[in-house]
């Protein structure tokens, strides 16, 4: 008896997590790429604004700052001094960043950041951090926004700036 | 008899716990930062996709939903479906979606709006466009204008689309 409860108990998991794992209408369909969502970075190498505005403002080393994200948002207000250097989630953008990093040794202060989506939803960092980790750079921080650059940085009032550079 | 139920019991229990964690772990974030002012909307020409300009003023006497999105944003991902089926059903009510998308190149967006059968005009969006309606620094953005011209309410990040179909309706 309790066997056929196992089994049972057994299909009804399996079910569950199946249903579970089936993509949303619509969603799937238009990220036939697979997503590496910003929740895969470990909470170690998370810096958060207030956090980097500091970094920033001190009168050390500044880090090497590089937008993963969406060109147009870049324009729209990026951290004064931060690199533009295109979506993290795509391959041309990683080559971008392969090149720009070269010449820096692996000890550089890296922080990427993003800021187009929720924290969750932004497919941008992770690939970012992986490439750099693998380069074998051993200080890349990424930039923790929970919401989104608007509601995470321009509406704190840190520091922005407008356009290409 | 119990001894039988339990293990049943238990096994409901089970999958309810995984389904509800899943459904509590999918859960729409609600944007902390919404706007509502009484300015009027800014007016803007844009070429939409289909090769018509799309002027905003054009469509004055309506209540608009000026989405501005973009393709590899999820949480418009999840809107837009339910913008598609809020233009049917509410357009004899004076309802216009516009959307705006942030996309670099018009191929992608193309492409997305027939795989979502999108059913109201879109444009690529402008730095222009974005700056008039006070920045654009994340998306989604949905903004409710009213049928006078002005903006009712702005609203960054996914927002609670219940919510946002109320604000809507209550301006039809």
């Amino acid at each position: 008896m309790s066997f056929r409860f196992v089994r049972l108990g057994t299909t009804c998991v399996i079910f569950c997590l199946t249903a579970l794992s089936m993509p949303q209408k619509g969603l799937a369909q238009w990220n036939p790429n697979q997503i590496q969502p910003a929740t895969a970075l470990s909470q170690s190498v998370l810096i958060q604004p207030a956090e980097l505005v500091k970094a920033l403002q001190s009168s050390k080393i500044k880090p090497v700052v590089l937008n993963v994200g969406p060109k147009m948002l870049y324009q729209q207000a990026h951290i004064p001094g931060a690199e533009f250097i295109g979506q993290g989630s795509d391959s041309e953008s990683i080559k971008q960043m392969r090149a720009r990093v070269q010449s820096l040794p692996h000890s550089t202060v890296i922080v990427l950041y993003c800021g187009c989506c929720p924290w969750a939803q932004c497919p941008n960092v992770t690939p970012a951090y992986t490439e750099l980790r693998r380069l074998g750079f051993i200080n890349v921080k990424v930039l923790y926004i929970a919401d989104n650059l608007g509601t995470d940085w321009v509406y704190k009032g840190y520091p922005t700036v407008r356009g290409n550079n | 008899m119990a001894r039988r139920i339990f293990p049943l019991l238990l096994v409901i229990a089970l999958c309810a716990i995984i389904l509800i964690f899943a459904i509590w772990n999918n859960r729409p974030t609600i944007a902390p930062h919404t706007e509502a002012g009484a300015e009027l909307a800014p007016d803007f020409t844009l070429k939409a996709l289909d090769g018509t300009p799309l002027k905003l003023s054009d469509y004055r006497g309506k209540v608009i939903l000026l989405d501005f999105w973009a393709t590899w944003c999820a949480p418009c991902q999840e809107e837009i479906p339910r913008f598609v089926e809020w233009q049917s059903k509410y357009r004899d009510r004076g309802l216009q979606v516009i959307g705006l998308s942030m996309d670099d190149s018009p191929e992608s967006v193309q492409k997305f709006s027939r795989e979502f059968r999108m059913n109201y005009p879109i444009a690529l969006g402008t730095q222009d466009v974005a700056s008039k309606y006070g920045g654009i620094f994340g998306l989604p953005v949905n903004i409710v204008i009213g049928r006078d011209g002005k903006i009712k309410a702005k609203h960054l990040g996914m927002y609670d689309l219940m919510q946002l179909e109320r604000e809507l309706t209550s301006q039809l």
